[in-house]
């Protein structure tokens, strides 16, 4: 094989590109699961933001446009995960999975029509000073405004989280829904705007893949993306920062798989292929076998005010 | 103003009335959907409920065709119910489903074109097998190291479903099939052919091991220690520990039932049904045997129940895709909605809702 072929400024530029759509479902979830909820329904979730910001940007001719409904979209198909599990008590994991369920059969349905077309997609920004450093300019601030965004949304859910009261409440909430409840809180609102954010992040993720990373749509095109996003989330210990490292770390084995494909590697295309998805469960391996890991202490448990 | 109480003890009527209600809310809602389609509403509930079993022209093909979808439902749902019923997640029976239909079929193929009768049934012990080899993944990561069984179940499906590929295009690709993908077609090769017991009644080996599934299934929850150990290890799993249960033995014992009938599943599919390996033989079965577990309240008889209705919707839904031209995606938009209502109406189970103000205690 030949190694030469891989070009080390394409394979950052990409890298980065390829984490993208699992670090913005990642952030989403992880604020979530720090709000004490176990959403499961990741998965259906980024298909529906796929989908809806595909046709969206297809039928306006505006990616913006596609990215905001896809986000919108995403967090109102998130509220009825809320409804279910906050108010009608409904186990969290089961409904995850109705959600993820939903999710894949109504973008299957959607997405028909758009099967085969292409949308327009984001421009590249050029940072200006930046963008012109040889090497790095072309690697790290040569991208669409998603990238930035998702790497400020990271540290905008870093800050919140440990600087501000709303961060504080938040926590509270997910660690011991009832102390948080005796001083007050509104449990339940509180989860449900976590859930609703999660949602849209996760629906950007999903649009980034249709519209960018792609960029087509086709059914099913996920392929287990908001999945590993929740085992980032596990990887991650909760923590926004290593969030961003286990996104950009799983981007990397995605784009080295696929460029030894492409370089004739020795190995069989399968192995390659299955390879993002046996790391991630090594990694999960390795993770859980370091014991203690920062759970939410509340993450999955439901909450009724009466007991 | 409008409050939930919870019961001491789950409703008993409610119980089985959720499901009912469940598939009401469904047709009403997907009759919405299907008018929003610009489809008759009321044609297309008709279609996928009823005309299967009585319609005077389609019926008599239709109707065998429910025991073959049901019979992989049951059989794979029991066994995730068992799971299910202990608060051991697994939902990666697909790729079990699969990786049992590759294990199984590879026996087959390996000894074409012998004609010993116990061929078969060596088939479905493999399939069985490579069922449960892929749930001992799970299971033995979670025992020894605390592993979250429902990502490693999850992430082992499209491994699997990278393995199929590979089999059909490699190792058990037909010889003689000139160059194409797919192994041999199991129709033609007697031996080890899961063919219809009774003609034209679409039952065949793998309906009746779910049958017997659901026999054991109930005797074993009812009766048996370790199914007193399983319920119990779900609905109070202090209690459990605490009374000797070893959680590690029931995680073993769930996942690998749960793994060997859906492995056994996928056999019974491959060498019947599907006829061959092939990269697209699976159809999802073992997520939508999620709902099936769940509308059949995790117990053995209603999923029996629950199988052959969500296989209606299976068959209704290819019926009404013909006849008025709705598209196959919303039939599993369909299946998510109900497993949603069911969910959504089951607080009646678990919940009494008051009208009238608040007490202040």
């Amino acid at each position: 094989m030949d190694l030469t072929s891989i070009n080390p400024i394409l394979l950052v530029a990409s890298i980065m590109i390829s984490a993208t759509p699992i670090l913005l479902a990642a952030i989403g979830e992880m604020v979530v699961e720090k709000a004490g909820v176990l959403n499961l329904g990741v998965e259906g979730m980024m298909i529906t933001g796929a989908v809806v910001g595909f046709a969206t940007a297809v039928s306006t001719g505006s990616p913006a446009l596609g990215f905001a409904a896809a986000a919108l979209a995403s967090a109102v198909l998130s509220l009825s995960f809320g409804v279910l599990t906050q108010i009608l008590m409904s186990n969290q994991v089961a409904t995850g999975l109705g959600l993820t369920l939903v999710g894949l059969g109504l973008s299957a349905l959607i997405g028909k029509p758009y099967e085969g077309m292409k949308s327009p997609t984001l421009p590249k920004l050029d940072i200006p000073v930046l963008g012109d450093i040889p090497l790095l300019g072309r690697m790290l601030f040569s991208h669409d405004a998603m990238v930035y965004l998702s790497l400020l949304l990271v540290l905008a859910v870093w800050a919140t989280l440990k600087y501000t009261r709303a961060g504080l409440i938040l926590r509270a909430v997910g660690e011991s829904h009832d102390a948080a409840h005796a001083l007050g809180y509104k449990v339940i609102r509180i989860r449900m705007t976590a859930i609703f954010f999660g949602g849209a992040c996760a629906g950007l993720g999903g649009a980034y893949l249709s519209l960018v990373r792609v960029p087509q749509w086709t059914e099913g095109m996920t392929a287990g993306a908001g999945w590993i996003a929740l085992a980032i989330v596990v990887f991650a210990s909760w923590r926004a920062e290593r969030v961003l490292i286990g996104a950009y770390l799983f981007g990397g084995v995605t784009v080295l798989q696929l460029n030894l494909q492409a370089a004739g590697a020795k190995v069989p295309v399968e192995i390659l292929s299955m390879s993002p998805y046996l790391i991630t469960i090594l990694v999960l391996v390795v993770i859980s076998a370091r014991g203690a890991h920062g759970a939410p202490a509340s993450l999955g448990r439901p909450f009724h005010a009466s007991s | 103003m409008i409050r939930m109480e919870r019961r001491a003890q789950p409703s008993r009527v409610w119980t089985a009335l959720t499901p009912v209600l469940a598939v009401m809310l469904t047709m009403v809602v997907g009759g919405i959907m299907f008018a929003l389609l610009g489809k008759p509403p009321l044609d297309a509930i008709r279609t996928i409920f009823w005309d299967p079993l009585f319609h005077p022209q389609f019926a008599a093909y239709s109707r065998p065709q429910l025991l073959v979808k049901a019979g992989p439902l049951i059989l794979i749902a029991i066994g995730l119910s068992l799971g299910f019923r202990a608060g051991i997640w697994n939902i990666g029976a697909e790729g079990q489903y699969i990786v049992g239909a590759i294990c199984g079929a590879g026996m087959g193929l390996a000894v074409y074109p012998t004609t010993s009768p116990l061929i078969f049934p060596a088939m479905v012990l493999a399939g069985a097998f490579g069922g449960w080899l892929w749930a001992m993944i799970p299971a033995f990561l979670k025992v020894r190291f605390g592993t979250n069984e429902i990502l490693v179940s999850l992430m082992l499906v499209y491994v699997a479903e990278a393995l199929l590929a590979s089999a059909s295009q490699k190792l058990l690709r037909n010889p003689d099939g000139m160059g194409f993908p797919g192994s041999r077609n199991f129709q033609q090769y007697p031996a080890a052919h899961n063919g219809e017991i009774l003609a034209n009644s679409g039952l065949h080996w793998g309906v009746l091991a779910a049958f017997v599934a659901v026999i054991f299934a109930y005797v074993l929850l009812t009766r048996h220690i370790q199914g007193f150990n399983i319920r119990l290890t779900g609905e109070a799993p202090r209690a459990a520990r605490f009374s000797g249960v070893s959680p590690a033995r029931i995680i073993f014992l769930c996942l690998g039932f749960g793994g060997a009938l859906a492995g056994a599943a996928g056999l019974f599919e491959v060498s019947g049904p599907a006829g061959q390996i092939s990269i697209d033989f699976n159809s999802g079965y073992g997520f939508t045997a999620i709902i099936v577990a769940f509308l059949g309240r995790l117990h053995p008889v209603g999923i029996l129940l629950a199988g052959l209705l969500m296989a209606l919707t299976y068959i209704g839904g290819e019926l009404a895709q013909l006849m008025l031209g709705v598209p196959g995606a919303s039939i599993q938009l369909f299946q998510g909605m109900l497993l949603f209502f069911l969910l959504a109406t089951d607080v009646f189970t678990n919940f009494r809702v008051r009208f009238g103000k608040t007490e202040i205690a």
